[in-house]
């Protein structure tokens, strides 16, 4: 199987690979997937809490290279948004975006899955109303 | 970035070699006969080089020519095997016995069986990759009819003990049936001398064509009978109809010609590479572990994990250059690892950061040094991006996590 050239970018040049502090209470961290199913994904958000925007987010990942793939481009466009909007991203968005084929679309739910984690992670340490649902997949 | 192109997949194929495609290029256009056609010179030449072939690779195995069937390859093969010899010794008894190990040509076809009335023992393996010979004669019972256990395997290269399973059939009085297709052309493989009573095998994994394999059925103690699975014009005295694949036959004679004279040379090279590669990787890098004994295993091929990286990604980093082959099954939509590894008792998830190299006569020890390179980089690479790791190196203990499991 042949892999989109933005997947193929993607892999090779992930972007915002790294760890942030997890015990800082602005930064959410939501860790899904499990090593026995071949893909495990941890993508962190750090919340500017006056503004309630994402600021900066970064992931690492065990996983294909659809997996690195759907996460570096969560973290892409997690940058910058509100808590709202990102609670917006689908994960259709990140098939369509990828070109990702039909075998490949879990790895785009476990990136909305981990998205929704790490905010809800943000939400529950700030004693915010939680607005992030749980796993829906 | 170097384009040269690494090919370390010759268990899923082996390049046809250039000598082997010399010889069946005159049986396309300037010899074109069928080789049932009895009655004039076109015939006359595909028979004899048919014959011809059938010498070629009786001799390897050294074995009588009368007992080679030809078919289309080692799937067919499994498939002629098994239910031929279930149909034909059904009254005789219902109990087939394999292994968890085997290829799905020969799983999935005793899985056919049983809805048909067989009753099939599938084996566990050990770590090792061996089949437990205690356990295998405490499976035979009064109605076992055939035992039906690899040489070598496809993914691990681990060879059982087919003489010790041989005089445990023999001992029992049920045929001894193997998938060598991994095996022939590469070792020594003698079924006669193992007790090996019917044996599949193919062309493409020994530097033939693809299209063209073969069934061994011993004809002299003890005389075996198969039932067709194919009607038709009673090929192959009468256990395979349909038009013989003359060119595809007389490169698969070439090819175990060849394999004959060089198979030894070809052997003590390829493992000599094989245990570079080993041990570069092993020795370069954290939490590398082998797949399957290292005591009993074909010479071109090791399997090895790669702890916390994930197989199929870390292809990804080098497979514009290098082709290999990983037990992940990400690219399919169960999800489920291999299930050979599996059946080692490996978890889930070393089976997900599995490797396969199978190395080939053309392969170079430049070639393998390039591999050793850009393996180190691309699993250097994966770790820096998988979480697992980094928890693996805070010293958390992962079976300790709560994962979600979806």
């Amino acid at each position: 199987m042949a892999y989109s050239d933005k997947v193929l970018d993607h892999f090779k040049n992930p972007k915002n690979v790294g760890t942030l502090d997890k015990s800082k209470n602005t930064v959410g961290t939501g860790l899904v997937g499990a090593p026995e199913c071949g893909d495990v994904m941890r993508l962190q958000i750090e919340v500017d809490p006056s503004s309630n925007t994402i600021v900066d987010a970064k992931f690492k990942t065990f996983g294909c290279g659809s997996a690195i793939a759907s996460s570096s481009l969560a973290t892409e466009w997690l940058k910058g948004k509100s808590i709202d909007q990102a609670l917006t991203i689908d994960n259709m968005d990140i098939v369509e975006e990828l070109a990702l084929p039909p075998v490949k679309i879990h790895c785009s739910v476990l990136a909305e899955d981990a998205i929704k984690a790490a905010i809800r992670d943000y939400q529950v340490k700030n004693g915010i109303e939680v607005t992030a649902e749980a796993s829906s997949h | 970035m170097n384009k040269r192109l690494i090919y370390l997949d010759n268990n899923a194929t082996t390049p046809t070699d250039p000598r082997v495609v010399e010889a069946m290029l005159p049986f396309f256009y300037e010899n074109p006969g069928n080789a049932a056609s009895r009655n004039h010179p076109f015939g006359w030449v595909a028979e004899e080089a048919v014959d011809y072939a059938r010498e070629q690779i009786a001799s390897l195995l050294e074995v009588d020519s009368k007992e080679i069937i030809f078919t289309s390859g080692a799937t067919e093969s499994d498939n002629l095997a098994l239910k031929g010899v279930f149909d034909m010794y059904r009254r005789k008894g219902n109990h087939i016995i394999t292994a968890k190990t085997e290829h799905k040509a020969v799983l999935d076809t005793c899985h056919k069986l049983e809805t048909m009335g067989a009753e099939v023992t599938y084996l566990d393996v050990s770590r090792e990759g061996l089949v437990d010979l205690a356990e295998l004669e405490a499976a035979i019972k009064p109605n076992t009819i055939m035992v039906s256990l690899m040489w070598a395997n496809n993914e691990t290269g681990v060879i059982q003990d087919m003489k010790a399973i041989g005089q445990i059939c023999e001992k029992h009085g049920v045929l001894f049936m193997s998938d060598a297709t991994q095996a022939v052309g590469k070792i020594p493989v003698h079924p006669r001398e193992v007790g090996v009573h019917i044996m599949a095998f193919t062309g493409h994994k020994m530097y033939g064509p693809k299209g063209v394999g073969a069934l061994y059925v011993s004809r002299k103690q003890p005389r075996v009978k198969l039932t067709a699975q194919m009607d038709g014009g009673g090929h192959e005295r009468g256990m395979r109809s349909g038009t013989l694949n003359v060119p595809g036959i007389v490169g698969f004679g070439k090819a175990a010609e060849i394999a004959k004279k060089e198979m030894q040379q070809d052997a003590e090279r390829l493992s000599r590479l094989r245990d570079k590669l080993e041990l570069a990787l092993m020795s370069s890098l954290e939490e590398v572990y082998l797949n399957g004994t290292r005591d009993s295993r074909m010479p071109h091929v090791t399997n090895l994990s790669f702890k916390h990286v994930e197989g199929e990604g870390l292809m990804m980093t080098f497979n514009q250059n290098i082709a290999v082959s990983s037990g992940s099954a990400c690219t399919s939509a169960s999800l489920e690892p291999s299930y050979v590894l599996v059946a080692l008792g490996l978890g889930d998830d070393l089976a997900h950061s599995s490797i396969r190299f199978s190395l080939g006569r053309f392969t170079t020890e430049d070639d393998v040094d390039y591999a050793i390179q850009a393996l180190t980089q691309g699993v250097n690479h994966m770790r820096d991006l998988s979480p697992i790791w980094e928890m693996y190196k805070e010293g958390i203990d992962l079976s300790t996590v709560t994962w979600s499991e979806h």
